[in-house]
């Protein structure tokens, strides 16, 4: 009850015309850094942290930074979606069924479902943020790295619908990004692996040039490979509904439970220390896909594939959030910048923080809320807007995508050598189109590798090497446990015909969906 | 490339001349400082790390504070991130790119140093033209609040006896927390070398944090600042600061320093100031000025109490001696412990 009342006086401090200002300013241009691809919130608002000191008004300048954080998720949603080109790994498995979407005609119907999901993904985990704060961030600080890794183990056995049709080209995929999250200083050791001699390498192939090199530089090389084939303009587009009728009666049915399920993967992966906001969104896309009714739309933009991803990508915030305002720990980049801002203020973030400073942090949750509204407002007209980037031809279009991508890499680390990576990972990404192999399982191999790597060699760090560190942990067990159900789930049928004598399958499938 | 060289150099030279014509006219018991008009095009002032980081911020706040105070005689200061390998990336650009030119300053500091015996870097700091060390932060070393320790002494015994027994966690490895584990143990007369191979290095403060409260990790170094809420809490204990004397660790109380607790050892994680080489005495000398008069301003004891950051400034010699004395010292420890 106490948290109501104060949540109430949050709101009673937001709602003044001048942070509602914030507010809108925080928004845009979040949207607008959202679609540069590269130039994410951490950049942004580390950049605009000096600025904002000048205002000297903390209320303002965290409404303003929530803004920005929402504005470029869902900005990073909206280039994913249209053009197939996500600024950062959190938008990946968006990309995926939003880009066919786009291409059949349904933009609007995807933008929209991405825009809305992340509203009500966010307004929920927001209301968890409120109530359930405190026991979410002493339960996330009980994972110690043997669990860790077992989370990871299971995360990778349970997102096999993101290999793809194809088991080998889907495996040479993933080994790839594997092969990339192995690149630079070992973080334990202090060894320099696969440099090559090059010290731009010692810290590794970062997560976004990898993608900007995948993802946009891969699409605008493939595009320009085979533009006489192509149509003049990108996409051909569903004629108009008019008025408010952005999803259909089937598209509401089949997005709501998704951005409900999306909101319940994210929230409690942002909260954990070295959760993140890619794997939610992963495994988000695998469980919509395997639910759906509608089977035969995967891989040709089934609406589930964008509402669960971006459900689970927005309410990761929220999650990060629980660590950073109870504990003083960010979990990601852009908390990170937050951590220094609430420093510039004279606030640390931590069990202190809700005692000495309540006003500021039920303003900050209350702002979350208006900022939501904010970007629903903002971006559900400007939908339309978007949606005639589609309409410019492409010469120009990848033209401008290319720039932009070039200038965001170079943006993020001032170095020419992480501009030549990514081109070099566009190139054998344009040959990956060339030869269908998937592009998402690279990303979750630079993202779940190095976590299962590092997490399960300080686990035998810890234990002076006896591996039996992996069996005497409860919460370590129960997660390898389901991991090896997730992996033997979909084969148990079949096993259990061969024994009963029936004609089982000739040879085993390692997803469902190969 | 020769053209290129002439050009970078025509800069320099018209500087260089202008320097001799003052200094030779100028009132000689003036300070070397006002012999050059410096800065006299745009100030590039290099974070050799990411956005928001230590060195970036103490870069913005070091082109607010110039600017605030009118230091930059007109000219206006530009800020830039190159990232990588603990700054060792924006050390080679530094010292190969931009040689002799006076407008080119570089954040850096003991992470730096480090990072250069780690990264086994070509370049180090003695090939830059230093130029001032100006802010400091202690590291502190604390348990949870249920652990057995309750003074730094109980501690240290115990990895005497077993240097297998504890548990560390900190920063990346190399960085100063482990630099820190290092020097205690070889302050203490452990065996550094086993004792530093039970440090689990972590991202970051954050996750250290999360490292020490799961339990993982039974004993966590980091910067004061990073612990302070939580030892107030009563979270966790501080067991010793690594400042010359105690300090405030959160409490509000001094704790005691590492060498107050009996072990002959102090480590600040500095940051300070570097010019390329090749640039003149004269140039040098404008530099430095500037920056005296930058630390003597309001603006930047104000920032210095806004961020929380101890004052540690010295400059010209002064400053050369520490780095390479810092050098010597971390690569002695970072060498012993494997990692050199």
């Amino acid at each position: 009850m106490s948290s109501l009342s104060s949540l109430l006086d949050g709101f009673a401090s937001v709602l003044s015309p001048q942070n509602l200002l914030y507010a809108a300013i925080g928004v845009t241009i979040g949207t607008l850094v959202g679609v540069l691809p590269g130039i994410g919130p951490a950049l942004t608002i580390a950049l605009l942290l000096p600025v904002s000191l000048q205002l000297d008004d903390p209320t303002g300048t965290l409404i303003m930074f929530a803004g920005i954080y929402y504005g470029a998720m869902y900005g990073g949603s909206t280039t994913s979606i249209l053009l197939n080109t996500p600024g950062e790994s959190a938008s990946v498995a968006t990309s995926i069924e939003g880009y066919r979407m786009a291409q059949r005609g349904r933009a609007r119907a995807a933008l929209a479902t991405a825009a809305i999901g992340s509203f009500v993904a966010a307004t929920i985990s927001t209301v968890l943020l409120a109530f359930v704060a405190e026991p979410m961030a002493s339960f996330a600080v009980t994972f110690r790295a043997s669990d860790y890794f077992a989370l990871a183990v299971l995360a990778m056995v349970t997102v096999t619908a993101l290999v793809g049709a194809s088991l080998p080209r889907g495996l040479m995929s993933l080994t790839f990004g594997l092969f990339l999250g192995l690149v630079g200083i070992d973080s334990l050791t202090g060894q320099a692996r696969f440099t090559f001699g090059v010290p731009e390498l010692l810290d590794g192939v970062d997560v976004v040039t990898v993608i900007v090199g995948l993802f946009a530089i891969g699409e605008t090389l493939y595009i320009a490979s085979r533009l006489k084939d192509l149509p003049a303009k990108v996409a051909p587009l569903e004629p108009a509904k008019g008025g408010f009728a952005w999803l259909s009666r089937q598209d509401w049915a089949r997005s709501w439970p998704a951005w409900l399920r999306g909101t319940l993967f994210g929230f409690p992966f942002g909260a954990l220390p070295s959760g993140g906001a890619e794997i939610p969104t992963f495994l988000s896309y695998t469980v919509e896909k395997r639910r759906s009714k509608h089977r035969d739309e995967w891989g040709n933009g089934a609406i589930e594939g964008v509402a669960g991803p971006e459900a689970a990508n927005n309410a990761s915030f929220s999650g990060v959030l629980v660590p950073l305002l109870t504990l003083g720990i960010p979990t990601s980049a852009t908390a990170a910048v937050m951590l220094a801002a609430f420093g510039y203020f004279d606030l640390s973030p931590g069990p202190q923080l809700f005692e000495k400073s309540p006003d500021l942090v039920w303003a900050l949750i209350a702002s979350l809320f208006v900022g939501n509204v904010m970007l629903l407002a903002l971006n559900l007209p400007l939908i339309r807007i978007w949606v005639k980037v589609l309409q410019i031809p492409r010469p120009l279009l990848y033209t401008g995508i290319l720039v932009f991508a070039t200038l965001g890499v170079y943006a993020v680390s001032g170095s020419v050598v992480d501009v030549l990576i990514a081109y070099a990972i566009g190139v054998l990404a344009m040959f990956m189109r060339r030869f269908d192999f998937p592009i998402a399982p690279v990303i979750l191999g630079l993202i779940l590798g190095p976590m299962m790597e590092t997490q399960f060699r300080r686990a035998l760090l810890l234990s002076d090497g006896a591996l039996s560190v992996f069996v005497t942990r409860p919460l370590t067990v129960t997660l390898l446990s389901l991991a090896v159900v997730a992996l033997a789930l979909p084969h148990l049928p079949k096993v259990w015909a061969r024994l009963r004598g029936g004609s089982g399958a000739r040879r085993l499938s390692f997803a469902e969906d190969d | 490339m020769l053209r290129r060289t002439l050009v970078a150099a025509l800069p320099a030279l018209l500087l260089a001349t202008t320097a001799c014509a003052e200094q030779s006219v100028g009132d000689p018991n003036a300070p070397a400082g006002s012999a050059v008009a410096y800065p006299s095009k745009t100030l590039q002032i290099m974070a050799p790390a990411g956005a928001g980081g230590g060195w970036d911020t103490t870069a913005r706040t070091l082109q607010q504070a110039l600017q605030g105070a009118g230091l930059l005689g007109g000219q206006s200061a530009e800020v830039r991130n190159v990232t990588g390998a603990a700054g060792t990336i924006g050390l080679a650009e530094l010292v190969t790119s931009h040689k002799g030119d006076a407008h080119q300053l570089m954040v850096t500091g003991l992470v730096m140093v480090g990072g250069v015996v780690t990264n086994k870097s070509p370049v180090d700091l003695s090939q830059t033209t230093p130029i001032a060390t100006l802010t400091a932060e202690s590291e502190v070393i604390v348990v949870k609040s249920d652990s057995k320790y309750q003074t730094l002494k109980q501690l240290v015994d115990d990895i005497k006896a077993d240097p297998t027994s504890v548990k560390w966690g900190g920063g990346s490895a190399g960085g100063t927390d482990q630099i820190l584990v290092g020097l205690l143990a070889k302050a203490a007369g452990a065996d550094a070398s086993t004792v530093a191979k039970q440090y689990i290095a972590y991202s970051g403060g954050g996750e250290t944090k999360a490292g020490l409260l799961s339990g993982d990790i039974s004993v966590a170094v980091s910067g004061t600042s990073e612990f302070a809420d939580l030892v107030k809490a009563g979270t966790v204990r501080a067991l010793a600061v690594s400042s010359a004397t105690g300090g405030d660790a959160g409490l509000g109380t001094p704790t005691p320093s590492i060498k107050e607790s009996g072990y002959d050892l102090e480590l600040m994680n500095w940051r300070g100031l570097v010019a390329p080489p090749g640039i003149s005495d004269a140039e040098k000398a404008a530099v430095i000025a500037m920056v005296d008069k930058l630390h003597a301003s309001a603006q930047w004891q104000q920032a210095l109490t806004d961020k929380k950051w101890t004052d540690f400034y010295r400059t010209g010699g002064e400053a050369t001696t520490f780095f390479a004395d810092e050098h010597t010292r971390i690569k002695a420890v970072l060498t012993e412990i494997g990692l050199g």
